[in-house]
């Protein structure tokens, strides 16, 4: 199997310049690495580090230390020490991050909203139409929603508009901040389908998933975040 | 396969080199540090952010890339047909001709931008006339077209700027700027003295013509919200320095020097 992310002695504090510069450990010698096809999970309570981690591996926070690898259009790209522009285009091509939440731009609609990644890679209007229509349906948003701007829905219905975004063009590495909370069985396991799908068209995923039933059917390995939290007191 | 080729040389040649390359900009006022030591490169479909308090030097050091103002050290190379030219290194002539061509600038007055006494439609058609167009037909279609994209009904084309309202005046400024295509475009607080729900409506309309046209942009606000909406990057100016620089969202959400968290702590969001 071929690896496509590649994390070693990863470290994070955070310092609080202006609460008199106290510093807080959160995460050291983060090392694994996940491979194409895998769906690897972080396991742990609250507080212990897991979002940061995820937030570590998309570039989102800084690095105090080590280095973490993607592997971007045959060759290795370290998030934590790249160009910010090199970092973009990572993201573009290589990296993606799912949350639960949709960030809802004004007036744009459902469709457009889920369509757009097709278009930015290249891929006709109509055909991306099409199969933004289809990805809307699978997760059950109703047909008369599609050409509405989401600022409305319910919280449920962004959530899968979101994912339908997310999901529609698959990304060699994908990060997964618990897109299942809060969905309904049916929804859920639409999502477990479009994870196992993204494995094995060769995505290499990494997640948090609170609930313990996408845990067993999602993922293919766990790794527990216990192991690289720093103890305050440390 | 030719295909593939083609955009793999594109892709090429947009990456090879910056649209804007500054560096060591400074620019004193006697004494005063305007702004110091400032360097960094931009490429085209990037959008800079610069934020910073009333004072810090954003608007000295966006002036200074612009070309109107001189800076007292330091060079700016901008990106004209595939060479690399020094703004400030032309004569004066030179210089204009280059900013016309080159550049376009949005003030956050429109009134700073916009002939008033010129209808929207000659204020968009005057840039296609200064570019060397003559055909007023042609001229008259594409200022309908560009009045259009920022959402102006084409039933007001032979109104008057003080006619509209002042966000209907920056969305003309805007089409004014865009109507010749520049690469590069530096925006000084745009919807700053905009109420909020026209604020979101300009915010919307800028972002998706960047991306569409794969712009070149430099945007100064005091605005973080706007910063995270339009920009990549993001550059945190103190007392005329830079003191922090990234991706926009790590300098939002994971701020390292002291004054950045203060700045980003103290937005409710």
């Amino acid at each position: 199997m071929s690896e496509l992310v590649r994390v070693t002695r990863v470290g994070k504090s955070f310092t609080l310049h202006n609460q008199g510069g106290v510093c807080l450990p959160v995460l050291g010698g983060v090392s694994f690495s996940v491979a194409a096809g895998e769906c690897l999970v972080l396991h742990g309570p609250s507080g212990a580090g897991k979002s940061t981690l995820l937030r570590l591996l998309y570039g989102n926070y800084k690095c105090t230390e080590g280095k973490i690898e993607i592997h971007h259009q045959g060759r290795w790209v370290d998030i934590a020490s790249a160009d910010p522009r090199d970092v973009l285009d990572v993201r573009r091509q290589t990296l993606s991050y799912v949350s639960q939440f949709l960030r809802v731009i004004p007036r744009v609609s459902a469709l457009d909203i889920v369509k757009e990644p097709l278009v930015t890679r290249g891929m006709a209007p109509d055909l991306a139409s099409k199969r933004a229509a289809d990805m809307l349906a699978r997760l059950n948003i109703p047909e008369r929603l599609w050409s509405l701007a989401p600022a409305t829905f319910s919280g449920g219905e962004q959530q899968r508009v979101n994912i339908a975004r997310s999901f529609i063009s698959v990304t060699p590495v994908m990060l997964l901040d618990e897109p299942t909370a809060s969905l309904d069985a049916q929804n859920r396991d639409v999502v477990i389908s479009l994870i196992e799908e993204a494995r094995k068209a060769g995505s290499a995923l990494i997640g948090i998933f609170h609930d313990e039933h996408v845990r067993e059917r999602a993922s293919t390995r766990r790794i527990d975040i216990q192991s690289f939290t720093v103890a305050e007191a440390a | 396969m030719s295909d593939g080729l083609d955009l793999l040389r594109q892709s090429l040649q947009v990456a090879s080199h910056p649209v804007l390359d500054v560096s060591d900009i400074t620019r004193l006022y006697g004494e005063r540090i305007g702004c110091a030591d400032v360097t960094f490169r931009l490429w085209s479909g990037e959008v800079l952010g610069i934020v910073g308090e009333s004072g810090s030097g954003k608007s000295t050091l966006l002036r200074c890339l612009a070309g109107l103002d001189q800076p007292t050290a330091g060079r700016v190379l901008l990106d004209d047909h595939g060479a690399m030219v020094d703004l400030h290194n032309l004569s004066e002539p030179q210089r204009r001709a280059l900013m016309r061509r080159a550049l376009g600038i949005v003030h956050q007055n429109p009134r700073d931008g916009l002939r008033m006494d010129v209808s929207a439609g000659g204020n968009v058609g005057e840039r296609l006339m200064d570019r060397g167009d003559r055909h007023y037909g042609k001229i008259r279609m594409s200022a309908t077209e560009w009045l259009r994209r920022v959402e102006i009904d084409s039933g007001r084309i032979d109104d008057l700027p003080r006619q509209f309202s002042g966000g209907m005046q920056q969305r003309l400024q805007i089409a004014r700027v865009l109507v010749s295509e520049p690469k590069l475009v530096f925006m000084d607080e745009p919807t700053g003295g905009l109420d909020v729900s026209v604020q979101a409506k300009l915010l919307d309309l800028l972002r998706s013509l960047v991306r569409e046209l794969n712009i070149a942009a430099v945007i100064v606000t005091h605005d973080l919200a706007v910063a995270r909406l339009l920009t990549d990057r993001l550059m945190v100016m103190k007392d005329g320095y830079v003191i922090e620089q990234g991706l926009t969202d790590q300098v939002l959400d994971d701020p390292q020097h002291a004054y950045t968290q203060l700045l980003t702590s103290a937005v409710l969001s």
